[in-house]
C-alpha cells in the first residue's frame, strides 16, 4: 500500500519535472523570439553595410555606429527634431487625458445625477469607435479651420478618451473614499478644490504611461495632419527610412530604428512594473 | 450607493465635471463622424474643389465601394490577417495563463516572463514593421542569413515579395505585439477568480486540466469577450504594419480596409468621399460584428437561472 503510494508520488513528481521542462523551454524560446529582433537591431546599427552585407547576423558589435550616424543624419532623418516633436504632443495629450478623463469618471462615480447612466453607457458605445473610422470628416474639419500641421489637432481631441474614463472608473469606485470628499466639505474646500487637491493625487501614475506611450507610437492620425517634414514625430520619421534614400544603407537604417525606440525601451525598462501592473488593471473584474 | 444622502446636492457637479468630455466629444468625435457620414453622400474630392453637393443617387459612392473589388481584397485580407493573428494568440495567452497561474506547479521567474512578453507591445509599431522588413530583407535579411549559412535553404528567399509569406509575416507581426498583452490580462483575470472555488476543486479531485477548462475558462468569460471585442475592433482598423511594412503590397496582399481608406483619401487620388463611404462601411461592419459577440457571449446560464427561478416560484404557488 505504501509502496504504491510512494510510486504514485514518484510518477507525479517525474511528471511534473516534464511540465517544468517543457514549460520552460517554450517561455526561453518565447523570450528569444521577443528580444532576437532588437538584438539584432541593436548590433546591425554598430556595423557597416558592407558587414552587414556578407552576414546579416551577428552577435558582435562593430565599430561603425558614428559613421552610420553621420549618414542617417546627413539626410532627411532628424532625430533631435522627431524625438522633441513628439515629446510635445505625448505629454501635451497625456495631460489632458488624464485630468479630464479622471475628472468624467469623478462626475461618474462621486456624484448621483440624473444622466448620470446614459452617459456612462454613452462612453462605453464610444469605446468601439475607432479614430480612423471618423478620419476623413475629423481631417476636412481641421482642414477648413486651419489645424492641419498644427499639435493642437492632436493634443485636444484627448480630453474625451473613453477607455481611460472607463478604466478611471473602475479604478475608483472601489478605491475612493467618500469620507475624505466630505471632510474636505467640512473644511470647507470647493469641489474643485477637493478635486484637484484630493481625487487627482490619488489616481496611478500607472495610467499616464499608457496614454503616453499610445500617443507616443500614434501613427495614423499624424501622417494625415502634419505634412511639414520639420513637425514630423518619431513614427514619421521612421517612415522616411522605407524610402529610397536609405535604400542601400542598412546600417543607417538599424540606428534610425534604434533611435524611435530607444526612449521607449528606457522607459519600459525602468518602469515594467508598474507598466505590467497597469496592463492587469484591464483584467480586473467590473 | 455610500453617497446617497450628500449625492443629491451636489447633481449639479456630475454634469459640471462632465462638461469638458462632452464639448471635446461633441467637436472632436460626434461632429467628425457625421461629417463623414455626410461626405459619404457627396461628390467631394480632389484638393482643390470651390463646392461640392450631395449627389443626385446619395449612395453611389457606397455601391461603388461596396463593387471595388481591391475594397472587397481589402476586407478579406483584414479578416485573414486578424484571423491569422488572433488564433494562436489567445491560444498561446491561454496556455501560459494556465501555467503562470496553476497552484500544482510553481514556475519561477513569472514577473520576468510578464515584463519580456509585454514588451514589443509598446514598441512602436511602424518601427516594427519596418524592422521586420529589414530582418526579412532580400538577398541579406538576417532571416535569409540565418536560413542559407545553417544549411537549411540553399538560396535566399524573397519574402516580402511572396503574397502568402507577406500576409503570414503581417500576422505574425500582430500576433507578437499582442500575446503579451493577452496573457497578462488573463492572468490578473485569474487571479480575480475566488480562490475557495479552487479549493474545493481541488478537495473534489480535479486535476490541473479538469480545473482548467471548468473553472478557469467559464469564470473569464466576461475578461475573454472584453479582449474578442477589442482585439476584433483593432484588427478591423490594422493600419501602421501592413502601411509601413509593405504599403499593402505585395499585390494588395497584406492591403486591410484602413489602408485601403488611407490610400483613396490621402495619396494621390484625394476621393474623400469614397474614403468616407469606405468608413463609414467599415463602422457597421464593427457595429455589426461586436453585437453579435455581446449576443453569443452574453450570460445564458444566468438566464437559465432567472427563468427556473420564475417557474419555481410559480410551482410554489400553484402547491400552495
Amino acid at each position: 500500500m505504501a509502496e504504491m503510494e510512494m510510486r504514485a508520488a514518484g510518477s507525479r513528481k517525474s511528471s511534473e519535472r516534464v511540465f517544468k521542462i517543457c514549460a520552460y523551454t517554450f517561455c526561453i524560446f518565447l523570450t528569444l523570439l521577443s528580444l532576437l529582433p532588437f538584438w539584432i537591431m541593436i548590433i546591425n546599427a554598430t556595423r557597416s553595410t558592407n558587414q552587414i552585407q556578407q552576414h546579416a547576423i551577428s552577435f558582435l558589435p562593430s565599430s561603425y555606429l558614428m559613421k552610420n550616424f553621420a549618414i542617417l543624419t546627413g539626410k532627411s532623418f532628424n532625430p533631435m527634431r522627431g524625438f522633441v516633436n513628439s515629446l510635445i504632443i505625448s505629454i501635451g495629450s497625456t495631460i489632458c487625458n488624464i485630468y479630464f478623463s479622471t475628472m468624467t469618471a469623478f462626475a461618474l462615480v462621486a456624484y448621483e445625477w440624473k444622466l448620470r447612466k446614459p452617459f456612462f453607457t454613452v462612453i462605453m458605445a464610444v469605446l468601439m469607435i475607432p479614430a480612423q473610422v471618423t478620419s476623413i470628416g475629423f481631417y476636412q474639419f481641421m482642414y477648413q479651420i486651419g489645424m492641419t500641421n498644427n499639435f493642437l489637432a492632436l493634443i485636444l481631441p484627448s480630453i474625451q478618451a473613453p477607455a481611460t474614463v472607463f478604466f478611471m472608473r473602475q479604478y475608483m469606485i472601489p478605491s475612493l473614499p467618500m469620507e475624505i470628499l466630505q471632510s474636505g466639505r467640512i473644511d470647507g474646500a470647493g469641489e474643485f478644490r477637493i478635486f484637484n487637491q484630493i481625487v487627482l493625487p490619488m489616481m496611478k501614475p500607472a495610467m499616464a504611461i499608457f496614454g503616453f506611450v499610445t500617443s507616443w507610437n500614434q501613427l495614423f492620425l499624424p501622417q494625415i495632419l502634419l505634412t511639414r517634414q520639420e513637425l514630423f514625430t518619431m513614427p514619421l520619421m521612421v517612415s522616411l527610412l522605407n524610402g529610397d534614400i536609405y535604400r542601400t544603407e542598412y546600417g543607417a537604417i538599424y540606428l534610425g530604428l534604434l533611435l524611435t525606440v530607444l526612449p521607449l525601451m528606457i522607459v519600459y525598462f525602468i518602469l515594467s512594473k508598474y507598466i505590467v501592473e497597469g496592463v492587469a488593471l484591464g483584467g480586473v473584474k467590473s | 450607493m455610500k453617497s446617497k444622502s450628500a449625492g443629491m446636492n451636489f447633481a449639479k457637479y456630475g454634469y459640471m465635471f462632465s462638461i469638458p468630455f462632452v464639448v471635446a466629444f461633441l467637436i472632436f468625435n460626434l461632429y467628425p463622424t457625421f461629417y463623414t457620414t455626410f461626405l459619404g453622400f457627396t461628390n467631394r474630392k480632389g484638393l482643390i474643389q470651390k463646392s461640392y453637393h450631395v449627389l443626385e443617387h446619395p449612395f453611389d459612392n457606397f455601391k461603388d465601394v461596396l463593387h471595388n473589388p481591391t475594397f472587397i481584397t481589402s476586407l478579406k485580407n483584414t479578416f485573414a490577417i486578424w484571423m491569422m493573428n488572433f488564433i494562436p494568440q489567445i491560444v498561446i495567452a491561454l496556455l501560459l495563463t494556465a501555467w503562470f497561474t496553476s497552484h500544482a506547479v510553481q514556475l519561477k521567474g513569472k514577473g520576468f516572463f510578464k515584463v519580456v512578453f509585454y514588451m514589443p507591445n509598446i514598441i512602436t509599431a511602424a518601427t516594427v514593421a519596418i524592422l521586420f522588413n529589414a530582418l526579412f530583407a532580400y538577398p541579406v535579411g538576417p532571416v535569409n542569413d540565418f536560413l542559407v549559412s545553417t544549411g537549411i535553404r540553399d538560396s535566399a528567399y524573397h519574402f516580402v515579395n511572396n503574397k502568402t509569406a507577406a500576409r503570414l509575416i503581417v500576422a505574425f507581426i500582430q500576433f507578437w505585439m499582442w500575446y503579451g498583452n493577452t496573457m497578462i490580462v488573463l492572468v490578473s483575470g485569474v487571479l480575480g477568480i475566488s480562490p475557495d472555488i479552487f479549493e474545493a476543486a481541488q478537495i473534489d479531485g480535479a486535476n490541473g486540466v479538469q480545473t482548467f477548462f471548468k473553472i478557469t475558462i467559464p469564470n473569464l468569460k466576461t475578461i475573454l469577450l472584453y479582449n474578442l471585442v477589442t482585439s476584433l475592433v483593432g484588427g478591423l482598423n490594422m493600419y501602421d504594419i501592413p502601411k509601413m511594412f509593405r504599403n499593402g503590397g505585395p499585390d494588395n496582399s497584406t492591403l486591410t480596409s484602413s489602408v485601403y481608406i488611407y490610400n483613396q483619401a490621402f495619396s494621390g487620388s484625394y476621393l474623400y468621399n469614397k474614403a468616407a463611404a469606405a468608413s463609414m462601411i467599415m463602422f457597421v461592419i464593427i457595429a455589426i460584428c461586436s453585437a453579435i459577440l455581446f449576443y453569443i457571449m452574453r450570460d445564458k446560464d444566468e438566464a437559465k437561472i432567472e427563468k427556473e427561478k420564475r417557474l419555481a416560484k410559480k410551482q410554489a404557488r400553484r402547491d400552495l
